[in-house]
């Protein structure tokens, strides 16, 4: 039988039914539409639907849809307003850190949480918090590069680009 | 009228055209699209790695609530009698139909033996379980001994090896034996003053694409078919599909989605004769996705190999004679990369005595497909770790004995070609004067050296740009994106027409709006596809000159194309920008485009260099790479972050292929790791940067000197990585992965 949630999501109010056994990936790609958030595992080993949920870096994968209830979930769609970038996306673009790109929402949203807790990470700190994000295309030097560039920006004042 | 210079933008670093789309998640993968009254597909797959099928009984699974259609190999055609051409191989249709959908036998644990649509992928899966099918088990052929035993259980009955002086009376595992040679070996070894053979294995290793492969395809009534799916070639899925369920291929268009990683993988259909046959059954658009398991256990891997190297040399470390035996593991059918790997394992050194015999042996286990330069990393994992050997073996100077035997331009290749315009001797001084060739190591650190060759592919490519108001272009290609091509063609073109990069939108087109292309593969977009857009830029510029000289009233040879703007060679004070020739077009001959399409015979031989630096932990036999330095001939790097990238990359899964990565299967052929927990890749934490170095020794066949960067990266890293720890741990393990466990079994055998 279904189960009624009610949630925010990006800030936003939104209810849905799901199955008691829909991950909250399911949902989010499934019923919601937001397709940011991919699946390349569906066990929590790729870390490419990473989302905040109530501020917490999880995998959606991992998390049930009817888990939801009551909370407060940010996905690829929410980190910067429409036509915005957050600083990170920002930095991704200009140092052309990806190739396919598949693996890139769940970096931003990864990265977005680190940044969020340490404004001042070193190199070895960013591999750490992003070891939990397969990208199999570019061996993730650009992208270290990049979250580092995007922590310097943020510390002079760089903010989420409306 | 005066115009800015147009500042050539070719060799800049711009942001991608397609670059916001993927970091705010917009850009859509293959399982980004659904469709009104869409439904779900999936796949049973075979629980036994060798068995005949005796029945299958769809009926109970066509008779739930909410199945509409089953599709088995009943419902395909079960003979073929042409092969379909496909970039660098042809593709045998029987084989791939059979692959696709399992007809007499299921031939490896995670074979496809039915699909089912059904409203939702719960009851599509419920679905696959109500589906009766009788198996008979064979015994099972799991390695290349197995595969090769006289007595070896037969996995196709008709299969007869080819390559042989005599043809064989009884059937085979072993497809097909290529000699690849030149000079004499036998005389060559005769000559030499130091012999040293030795035997290399690789375990086989996937793709590794963070994306798994997914589909969504919708029949008309009329029999027009819509595909859309991640792929590197949706012409080649077009051509595919087609032949195996026996359409025409016009009547099937293909668009490409963003591709979540290939590297080679997603070069052959899986899922997309499926679903449209599905799709054509119930008359709903259905959708398909494998899980990351279905990928690991059904999808290509790159080929397990044993490769037995013998080099001939001089005291002074001259080579005489090369001598290789290469078995690769095909998988379930024919058609493992030992033919290309046999193309490239000697062709970076001169010595004029050169064999390679290569096998095509089929096992159990899931068809290989191509992966990153196919068949070349293992080959150069043998050669490349015995020259370290011989070097140490002769006291000389690993980089010193590679510059004592680089081949040089005019040398004949063994697979026909002679090299020309060639960058490896560049490639090999950068290496000496990088600063990581001389740094100090440490304890329980070592270095390792190798060289990378791979021939790169050029092939058939199309291109249509189109002037839009306000003089911004158009550029339609037909191959996807999978590492910001997309850039390179805006670069290109920018430079050929004179106009600013950000003026150019490039769209990979489907297959109903641009004209053929090749897939995306073999190093070969920049170079053949960005070349069918500069000529279609090229005929741009003709027409517009022709336009100009019609306003001016001269002859359009008298009209010069400059920094995007005509002008007039004899009144040089007069001209027209390209912004204002377009807004003529209602009152003129109409719209502004230009086609390009080619079909490039030649290909760049493509080098590299790698120095690698590890660290090993001698209690556990965990090991680290400290350092990385990536050398390559780019010919020339149109957008040089994309270049690193490539290079960085390709360090990257050789790295990985190198220290932990290997298909494990158990008795029965199951395997054992089919999960990213357990099949290992490199994560960033793994890794420190990977340093580049982009040497650019122009290739005289492109407009712009462009080789193709994408292969050749994974080509030298196993073997350098491999020697490093190697050298780090004092050991010859001789055997890829070279995983913890191994190391340090190695280690306390020397002890």
């Amino acid at each position: 039988m279904a189960i009624h949630v009610q949630t925010r999501v990006n800030g936003q109010a939104t209810e849905f039914l799901c199955e008691a056994d829909a991950s909250a990936l399911d949902v989010l790609r499934d019923t919601l539409g937001l397709t940011g958030s991919k699946e390349g595992c569906n066990s929590g080993d790729c870390g490419a639907c990473s989302v905040l949920l109530d501020g917490t870096l999880v995998c959606a994968c991992l998390v049930l849809g009817a888990e939801l209830e009551g909370r407060e979930l940010l996905t690829i769609e929410g980190v910067a307003p429409p036509g915005g970038l957050h600083p990170v996306q920002q930095k991704l673009l200009e140092h052309n850190a990806m190739q396919c790109g598949i693996c890139i929402p769940g970096i931003v949203v990864a990265a977005k949480a680190l940044l969020d807790r340490d404004p001042d990470p070193d190199e070895t700190t960013v591999r750490f918090a992003l070891a939990g994000n397969l990208c199999r295309c570019t061996g993730y030097d650009k992208i270290i590069r990049a979250v580092l560039d995007a922590a310097a920006a943020m510390r002079e004042g760089a903010g989420v680009r409306a | 009228m005066t115009h800015a210079p147009h500042i050539p933008v070719v060799g800049s670093r711009p942001q991608r055209p397609d670059g916001a789309d993927k970091v705010t998640g917009r850009a859509r993968y293959g399982a980004d699209l659904s469709l009104p009254g869409m439904v779900w597909g999936a796949v049973l797959r075979s629980p036994h790695a060798h068995a005949r099928i005796l029945s299958i009984d769809t009926s109970a699974a066509l008779a739930l609530p909410g199945v509409l259609a089953v599709l088995t190999s009943a419902d395909m055609a079960a003979n073929f009698s042409a092969d379909v051409a496909a970039g660098e191989s042809h593709i045998d249709l029987q084989d791939m139909s059979r692959n696709v959908l399992a007809r007499e036998k299921v031939l490896y644990h995670g074979h496809a033996v039915a699909a089912v649509a059904a409203t939702s992928q719960r009851l599509a899966k419920e679905a696959l379980k109500a589906i009766q099918v009788e198996y008979a088990p064979l015994p099972v052929v799991l390695d290349l001994d197995a595969a090769m035993h006289p007595d070896a259980p037969v996995l196709h009955p008709g299969m007869f090896t080819r390559g042989l002086p005599e043809t064989p009376s009884v059937a085979s595992n072993i497809a097909s034996r290529l000699v690849m040679q030149k000079g004499n070996v036998d005389e060559g070894f005769a000559e030499a003053e130091v012999v040293m053979e030795r035997t290399y294995t690789c375990a086989s290793a996937h793709q590794g694409y963070i994306e798994p492969h997914a589909c969504l395809a919708s029949a008309g009534a009329d029999g027009q078919i819509d595909l859309w799916c991640c792929t590197q070639g949706h012409f080649a899925v077009r051509s595919y599909t087609a032949a195996l369920l026996g359409l025409d291929p016009a009547s099937i268009r293909v668009t490409a989605s963003e591709i979540g990683g290939g590297f080679g993988g997603k070069t052959t259909v899986y899922l997309e004769p499926l679903a449209v046959a599905l799709s054509r059954k119930c008359g709903r658009p259905v959708k398909m996705q494998m899980s990351r398991e279905e990928v690991f256990r059904a999808t290509g891997p790159g080929s397990a190999t044993r490769i037995t190297v013998k080099v001939g040399a001089r005291r002074d470390g001259t080579l005489i004679a090369m001598d290789a035996l290469m078995e690769y593991e095909a998988g379930a059918f024919k058609g493992s990369p030992a033919g290309a790997g046999a193309m490239t394992i000697f062709t970076s050194y001169s010595a004029p005595h050169q064999r390679a015999v290569a096998l095509d042996v089929v096992v159990n286990k899931p068809k290989v497909a191509a992966y990153r330069a196919p068949g070349a990393p293992q080959a150069a994992h043998a050669t490349e770790c015995l020259l370290n050997e011989l070097a140490a073996e002769l006291g000389i100077d690993p980089l010193d004995l590679r510059c004592r035997n680089a081949v040089t331009n005019g040398t004949p290749t063994v697979y026909g070609a002679t090299l020309r315009n060639i960058g490896l001797q560049e490639c090999l001084d950068a290496a000496r004067v990088h600063p990581h060739w001389s740094a100090p190591l440490g304890p329980n650190q070592g270095r390792g050296l190798a060289v990378g060759f791979w021939f790169n592919h050029g092939a058939q490519s199309s291109a249509s740009v189109h002037l839009v108001e306000g003089g911004k272009l158009l550029v339609q290609e037909g191959n996807p994106d999978i590492g910001g091509s997309r850039a390179s063609m805006a670069l290109m073109a920018a430079d050929t027409l004179g106009i600013p990069y950000a003026d150019v939108h490039p769209v990979v087109a489907d297959t109903a709006s641009v004209g053929y292309s090749d897939m995306t593969g073999g190093s070969r977009v920049t170079y053949a596809t960005g070349y069918a857009v500069i000529e279609a830029c090229r005929e741009l510029v003709e027409r517009l000159k022709s336009r100009a000289a019609t306003v001016w009233g001269v002859e359009p040879s008298q009209v010069e194309w400059r920094d995007g703007v005509a002008i007039d060679g004899r009144d040089p004070s007069r001209s027209m920008s390209i912004a204002e020739l377009a807004a003529l077009s209602g009152r003129m001959d109409g719209p502004l485009s230009g086609q390009g399409s080619v079909n490039l015979k030649s290909a760049a031989p493509s080098f590299a260099v790698n120095i690698a630096d590890v660290e090993v932990d001698p209690e556990t036999g965990a090991s680290r790479v400290l350092r990385f330095t990536a050398i390559q001939d780019a010919g020339r790097a149109i957008h040089p972050d994309f270049v690193e990238g490539q290079l960085q990359g390709g360090a990257v899964q050789g790295i990985g292929w190198a220290l932990n990565e290997e298909y494990r299967f158990d008795a029965n052929g199951v395997m054992e790791n089919p999960g990213f927990l357990d099949y290992r890749m490199p994560v960033a934490s793994d890794l420190p940067m990977i340093d580049t170095v982009i040497v650019e020794v122009p290739w005289p066949d492109h407009p712009f000197g462009v080789r193709g960067v994408g292969e050749t990266p994974i080509c030298a890293p196993i073997a350098a990585v491999a020697s490093a720890l190697n050298a780090a741990a004092g050991t010859t393990i001789r055997e890829v992965p070279l995983s913890p466990p191994r190391v340090l079994a190695a280690i306390m055998a020397k002890d």
